[in-house]
């Protein structure tokens, strides 16, 4: 728990620190485990449960890890209307998961979220740190060329 | 050196890019990163490696012609500049050989030229119909300076306006802005030089500033490309607001999902420290100022002003009810004027240019200009800036260019999920405050969603309450419970199980969660509802009774099938579908087995750029 010392000597232990102590905390661990949040309610003196109704209320927070790539697709007006949801389940298909699910092998995870601020080159995911833009059911494929989800027996 | 010395030095090494320098401006805010900025950035770089020209090459951010990103300019000395458009990796490398080492400008990848004179060829940006019409005041920087050198932004008069208001004292500064005649641009339009006073009237010692920047209208970008592209100017207008209202500590809540916004800020911020423009006794005034940026956690209510509040508070992002307005009673208890970005923005105009310049723009009742995002399937989707008053028809045909693939105009959805659709028989409206009322839909923040005859407005109505019902905070019964019933009635509706009841029941449930409802959210959730049966009841009637979506946009209606006439069997859409579902062979007409077909579009997609055989029919 080194790291989490380092972090958490950044702050106060204020109540008014409790968002960006959770988010500092899930840039550096990938998501919220019961273990860290017990930690920062020690740290806090916020009840455990108060914490995890903050995290919660936010869809900012996870409380399992992401795949080692994370696609977040935009699901806003304008990706909407030019054809995010063709998108989104181009994906699916191409993963063999479901919004907000990480492959098995754990290399991917999925989730559409609300507008990336891309509009105007709609429709747009954010492949890790990357936005790409005017995507179609074929750039996505490029997207996950060479990959072959080992697919469950149905 | 004092203010007026720092500003023309500044100003001298900034003319010398353009006077004397080789530059190239490399639009590299999220939309032009997205499209290949950064690509197109080295290409040049390599290219003029191996030159003996020198090149100065400058990130700057977003000039709004997104549609057509990667963009760069290249200016030489003494000529005009001219603005390049789609410029991949090839097009970067021939426009360094050419234009940059060669002084040969190449017309063909140009969008327009920028500065005095003309260049063979090239049409000047603003002789354009696309930019004749707009006003471009809170992006006249935009573009044009590195939003990571606070240098630049002081070249272009930047900071003189809050220089200004530190000789002012708070009643002065109001009374411009009251002049000025501006109102907030977050949304509900409320006059800004009156949150000001009401701020003051509260007579406690302690005051907050909060700068809005959470943005979470979907299909509006406006908050973010300013933070991207011009940063100082919103600061500089924290700046006047918080010296106006006598506040020490300014917030700035920002999403999370802006990572480059934020990064921006921060540098800018940092610039602000070194040069004396925060921390203690600024310019030697005695005025103290710091500014804390906060960084939302992905909750489209947080952008609400009491939910804002209690976020930064470190609380659940749930709104509460006003009267106390903030003004008298806001963050941590202290009276707190929220303000949008925009509107931050065109407090340093004000204070720059002056209150009348403001306000020669505009309606009576809707002064100066503002910025709007149009996307969707429209032309040339982007940024603009427009003075109020503008028709809804100018923005979207003369500088949208019109409807893509010369389809045809449907509506236009203006103010967010809170907003309304408006349709073609309304185009002609006026774009200020009450003009929008009048059709049922209303300013909001700035998003312009322009959908053609290929979009169901059943559909839209779903998805908007489909996005409210997800984002209710769920504090309220009227809103949790209420959003949850308009969305079931309307997903039924599109996908065919649909009655004419439930069509009948929808007003009255409308006018119950806008009467129950806690914060706007909930009172304005049944907007898109209200809106669309206004405009669109045949579609509504459609689905219903005659089980048929019109603009064949709902899964449940419609079916994929090949043209035969068309079709000539190349195999590409049959070898690309996911769940096997065409069969046929190599020369042989191809068939689309519905039963199998999951409706994806993968062969549509594909046929449209070749042969264009695969058709979506009605499923009857
Ligand atoms: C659900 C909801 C979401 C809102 N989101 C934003 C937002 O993202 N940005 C914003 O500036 N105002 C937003 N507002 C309006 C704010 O409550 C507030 O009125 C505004 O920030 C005031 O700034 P202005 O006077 O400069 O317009 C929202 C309001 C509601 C009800
Ligand atoms: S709507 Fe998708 S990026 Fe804004």
């Amino acid at each position: 728990m080194q790291d989490l010392d380092k972090i958490l000597s950044n702050y106060k232990g204020e109540k008014s620190d409790l968002i960006p102590l959770l988010q500092d905390i899930q840039s550096e661990y990938g998501y919220l485990s019961e273990e860290l949040m017990r930690e920062v309610s020690k740290f806090t003196g916020v009840p455990e449960s108060e914490i995890y109704g903050v995290a919660t209320f936010y869809t900012q927070f996870r409380f399992n890890p992401k795949g080692k790539k994370h696609i977040a697709v935009c699901s806003g007006t304008a990706c909407h209307v030019t054809g995010a949801q063709q998108i989104i389940e181009g994906m699916e298909r191409h993963l063999d998961i479901k919004d907000g699910e990480t492959t098995p092998d754990g290399e991917y995870s999925l989730e559409s979220v609300g507008c990336l601020g891309c509009c105007a080159l709609a429709p747009a995911a954010m492949v890790d740190d990357e936005i790409k833009s005017k995507l179609s059911l074929r750039s996505i494929k490029k997207l996950f060329r060479g990959y072959n989800p080992e697919k469950p027996s149905k | 050196m004092n203010f007026e010395e720092v500003v023309q030095q500044e100003k001298k090494e900034y003319d010398l890019l353009f006077s004397e320098k080789n530059a190239v401006l490399i639009g590299s805010a999220t939309c032009g990163n997205s499209a290949g900025a950064q690509i197109a950035k080295k290409a040049i770089e390599s290219e003029m490696e191996n030159s003996e020209h020198v090149v100065e090459i400058i990130e700057v951010g977003c000039i709004g012609l997104c549609y057509a990103e990667p963009i760069i300019m290249v200016s030489k000395p003494q000529k005009p500049a001219v603005i390049y458009g789609n410029v991949t990796k090839k097009v970067a490398r021939e426009i360094a050989k050419s234009h940059l080492i060669n002084d040969i400008p190449l017309p063909e990848y140009a969008l327009g030229s920028w500065g005095e004179g003309y260049i063979d060829g090239i049409t000047p940006l603003l002789e354009q119909k696309s930019m004749k019409m707009q006003e471009r005041r809170i992006l006249r920087n935009c573009g044009f300076i590195d939003p990571t050198n606070m240098g630049h932004y002081l070249a272009q008069g930047g900071y003189a306006g809050f220089m200004s208001a530190l000789e002012m004292d708070s009643s002065e500064i109001i009374e411009e802005m009251k002049k000025a005649g501006v109102r907030g641009r977050g949304g509900a339009g409320f006059p800004t030089w009156m949150k000001w006073q009401f701020c003051i009237d509260s007579d406690q010692e302690t005051n907050y500033l909060v700068c809005n920047a959470d943005e979470g209208d979907p299909g509006a970008f406006m908050n973010r490309s300013l933070l991207e592209s011009d940063p100082h100017s919103v600061l500089e207008g924290i700046l006047i607001a918080a010296k106006a209202i006598g506040a020490e500590k300014a917030y700035i809540y920002c999403r999370a999902e802006y990572p480059l916004a934020l990064e921006r800020l921060k540098i800018a911020i940092s610039q602000m420290t070194m040069r004396g423009f925060l921390g203690e006794n600024i310019q030697g005034s005695g005025f103290n100022l710091e500014i804390i940026i906060k960084e939302g956690a992905g909750a489209f209510v947080c952008g609400e002003e009491t939910a804002l509040m209690a976020s930064i508070e470190g609380k659940r992002g749930t709104p509460r009810t006003r009267p106390p307005f903030p003004t008298t009673e806001g963050l941590f208890g202290k009276p707190t004027v929220i303000n949008n970005v925009e509107t931050m923005a065109s407090a340093a105009f004000i204070m720059q240019k002056g209150a009348d310049k403001y306000s020669e723009l505009g309606t009576t009742e809707s002064k100066g200009t503002k910025t709007f995002c149009l996307v969707g399937q429209v032309k040339n989707t982007g940024l603009i800036e427009v003075p109020l008053g503008t028709t809804l028809k100018e923005v979207i045909f003369d500088i949208g260019g019109g409807i893509i693939d010369d389809g045809e105009f449907k509506a236009v959805q203006i103010g967010g999920p809170s907003g309304g659709c408006i349709p073609a028989q309304h185009i002609d409206t006026s774009i200020d405050y009450s003009s929008l009322i009048g059709v049922g839909a209303m300013m909001g923040s700035g998003g312009l969603v322009v959908m053609d005859q290929s979009t169901c407005m059943v559909e839209v109505a779903r998805y908007f309450l489909e996005f409210i019902q997800r984002e209710s905070c769920g504090k309220c019964v009227p809103c949790r419970l209420g959003t949850k019933q308009m969305l079931d009635i309307l997903t039924d509706m599109t996908t065919g199980k649909g009655s004419e009841e439930d069509l009948k029941l929808l007003p009255d449930l409308a006018q119950a969660i806008k009467k129950g409802s806690l914060c706007a959210l909930g009172q304005s959730s049944p907007n898109p509802i209200l809106t669309t049966t206004r405009f669109f009841m045949d579609e509504y009637e459609a689905h219903i009774k005659d089980g048929v979506c019109p603009a064949l946009d709902c899964k449940d209606f419609i079916e994929y099938t090949i043209d035969a006439e068309i079709c000539d069997g190349c195999m590409v859409c049959l070898k690309s579908c996911p769940v096997s579902a065409i069969t046929g062979s190599k020369d042989e007409i191809h068939v689309i087995e519905v039963e199998t077909c999951v409706k994806c579009g993968t062969c549509l997609d594909l046929c449209k750029r070749k042969k264009n055989a695969v058709k979506l029919v009605d499923a009857k």
